[in-house]
């Protein structure tokens, strides 16, 4: 699907041991997860052992070893979250999804995860899809958000 | 656009800026920043646009997309100028009457701030109650600045402080400075920057790095990302002047990657320096050269501890070292280097254009300055403060944070997210400043201020905190990746009815044990929420108890 996209990022970093973690980053972020295969790819164009690349990427929450959904839906767990509900609201995602967090749906619609603490505090607890916040999200809201999200 | 060559040209083109620009004409600025984002600024933003295209105002008013005002609780924020009227959880529905007062010179009265008791109006951004109290120093320019635009943070004098370390002061005059200034680190440990910085600057080697901690992973902490997607150009003239000082070629700016706004303005900021002449070689024509280099943590907690931090710059997973041999001296890739947090960095201009008996001015005895501070939590207004240090705990949360949530009680305040601690609403009146509430058992941390109402449960609040470190201890010490379990499994069990006789015993031995056996912060201070409760909340402990075993 963009193979392409991710053969020119391993490209950049050709022979560059110390942009490991810039190119897994941007892999990451262009294909949502990590293949077995690009890491191989990996390890062998910047010349890291292939053992340092899975230590990388399975250390680093960023990384993801299996393929996501479509959205990614996050609970911020920070603290004045959590003060302020966020695990009622955290219950209600799961209950609609029936995800529990890291997991991804069948249809691979969603990947539910835990966020701790996005910034946006002053206005918690809030629910992330794809990087757009909601704010002051109430259980009874979730599921009119995640509907927006097919 | 030609490079700058020399602090004249500087100059110059500040006062180009300013000629080009007409004080009296209004501008708008909307609040971009996370939670205003959240509540949908985008919307308002692009309401302004349509109707000042609509009505072919272009030459008659100004639009401006900032990064945050302060006062996240009301958002979304717009300010009109030129006189700093403010207005509050602004919509779109709001824009054409914004539109017309600001043109007529009037004030939109539905949504300026009226005091929810006596119904007192509020207009000008110094009278409004949050605001009031506050001295804004380094945050205040926020309105004023697209943070996409360099010439708007030229335009109120930015790197001019620049220039006037390059052109008239040596690298040591410049740390004397900052030393005389005793500005301490605003990262967590109040440690003097100055020291560090004469550190790394005397150390053998000579390839040495500066790096501004933006990493901000403190629960509760959103003031950093604030000043760095605000007013990106400030802390990167704060770095670029402590690296003339220290003797560094190379910076590194190590920030969150999940903030693509933050990502955006610091690429713009870095990408435009470079244009300007404030960045790269031969800056502003003095000889000295600087690279800066952005870099992204990927999701863990413990990648902000400096020699963590420093490790993931390489490209290795982030695992702290022992630090019998500083950072400062022995950092990335082995060289000296130099870590601040971005609230100090951002301070470094200011110190250098007004001088450190001016810094010194402000403040306590021994912390001077002002401090940003995240006020969120159970607390009416939340959003970001910025006050002198010495500024007592009860005007932060009564005078500006408006007191508790829906007319509660007090309970407790916690300072320093999962590594902090909690104190009593008895001692509220202590003041802020890090020695005095290091003393109390709440050390400042990072800044990040949680209010607590009087049905916060302390336990809950222990067993969350350490259930959070226990996910992101990176393992590497024994004591503290085993040690934090089995203090959660305790006080799961406290927290559940289940707890026993002597499990606050066991606690205390296993909290010492984990701050003694492990490299970092993050295993040293892991107990310190705890240690603050037990301190100031054992009652409720030893209750929950008693009430657990009279249950079995």
């Amino acid at each position: 699907m963009c193979e392409q996209k991710i053969h020119d990022i391993i490209e950049k970093y050709r022979g560059q041991p110390g942009s490991l973690i810039h190119a897994l980053t941007e892999i990451q972020h262009e294909n949502h997860w990590l293949p077995h295969d690009v890491m191989e790819a990996v390890a062998a164009a910047l010349d890291v052992p292939f053992s340092r690349v899975m230590q990388i990427a399975s250390f680093y929450k960023t990384f993801s070893l299996t393929p996501k959904g479509r959205h990614e839906v996050h609970v911020c767990t920070g603290m004045t979250c959590h003060l302020r509900g966020a695990a009622r609201l955290m219950e209600k995602v799961q209950e609609l999804t029936g995800l529990e967090p890291g997991q991804t749906d069948a249809a691979s619609r969603f990947t539910l995860g835990r966020g701790s603490c996005l910034g946006s505090c002053s206005i918690g607890p809030e629910l992330i899809v794809d990087g757009k916040h909601y704010g002051r999200m109430t259980p009874d809201k979730v599921e009119g958000v995640l509907k927006r999200y097919e | 656009m030609l490079k700058l060559e020399s602090s004249a040209a500087l100059q110059n083109l500040r006062t180009d800026i300013l000629a080009r620009r007409d004080p009296a004409r209004p501008c708008i600025a909307v609040c971009a920043g996370a939670a205003c984002d959240g509540l949908d600024s985008v919307a308002v933003a692009s309401a302004f646009r349509t109707e000042i295209a609509e009505r072919g105002l272009e030459a008659r008013l100004d639009l401006r997309v900032t990064g945050c005002h302060g006062y996240c609780e009301k958002g979304p924020n717009v300010v009109a100028g030129p006189d700093d009227v403010c207005y509050f959880e602004v919509t779109p529905e709001d824009v054409p009457g914004i539109v017309a007062a600001t043109l007529e010179g009037g004030v939109f009265e539905d949504r300026v701030h009226k005091d929810p008791l006596t119904g007192a109006r509020a207009v000008h951004m110094n009278e409004v109650p949050f605001y009031m109290h506050q001295t804004r120093l380094i945050i205040g320019d926020n309105p004023k600045i697209d943070p996409m635009n360099i010439e708007d943070y030229i335009a109120l004098g930015g790197y001019g402080a620049l220039a006037k370390a390059l052109s008239t002061m040596t690298p040591d005059q410049v740390l004397d400075e900052v030393k005389r200034a005793n500005l301490r680190g605003r990262g967590g440990g109040g440690f003097p920057a100055g020291s560090k910085w004469e550190t790394t600057k005397n150390a053998p080697d000579e390839t040495k790095y500066v790096i501004v901690n933006g990493h901000e992973g403190e629960s509760a902490a959103f003031m950093d990302r604030a000043m760095l997607t605000g007013n990106p150009h400030k802390v990167l003239e704060g770095l670029i002047i402590g690296a003339y000082a220290i003797g560094a070629r190379k910076g590194f700016i190590y920030t969150r990657h999940d903030a693509p706004r933050l990502v955006e303005h610091v690429k713009a900021a870095l990408a435009q320096a470079r244009e300007y002449g404030l960045l790269g070689d031969n800056i502003l024509g003095s000889g000295f050269s600087l690279e800066v280099e952005l870099h992204f943590d990927v999701g863990i907690f413990v990648s902000g501890e400096s020699s963590a931090l420093m490790r993931s710059i390489e490209g290795n997973p982030p695992e702290p070292r022992p630090k019998y041999i500083r950072t400062s001296v022995q950092g990335i890739w082995d060289k000296p280097s130099n870590l601040n947090n971005v609230e100090t960095w951002a301070n470094v201009p200011q110190i250098i254009a007004r001088g450190a008996d001016w810094f010194t001015g402000i403040g306590s005895p021994k912390s001077k300055g002002t401090k940003l501070v995240s006020l969120s939590g159970h607390v009416v207004n939340s959003g970001i403060v910025e006050v002198s240090m010495g500024t007592p705990l009860r005007t932060l949360i009564f005078d500006i944070g408006g007191g508790v949530r829906d007319g509660k009680g007090l309970k407790a305040v916690h300072f320093g997210g999962a590594m902090g601690g909690s104190l009593p609403a008895n001692l509220i009146d202590a003041t802020l400043d890090f020695d005095e509430m290091s003393k109390l058992g709440a050390p400042i941390g990072a800044g990040g201020l949680l209010v607590m109402d009087e049905d916060t449960d302390m336990v809950e609040v222990a067993r969350y905190l350490l259930d959070f470190l226990v996910k992101e201890s990176c393992g590497k010490c024994v004591p503290c990746r085993e040690g934090m379990w089995q203090m959660l499994k305790i006080l799961t069990n406290i927290a559940d009815g289940m707890g026993k006789k002597f499990d606050l015993d066991r606690l205390a031995d296993l909290a010492e044990v984990t701050s003694l056996g492990s490299l970092c912060a993050l295993g040293k201070t892991s107990s310190d929420p705890l240690k603050s409760m037990l301190r100031y909340f054992k009652d409720e402990y030893e209750t929950r108890i008693a009430a657990g075993r009279q249950g079995q």
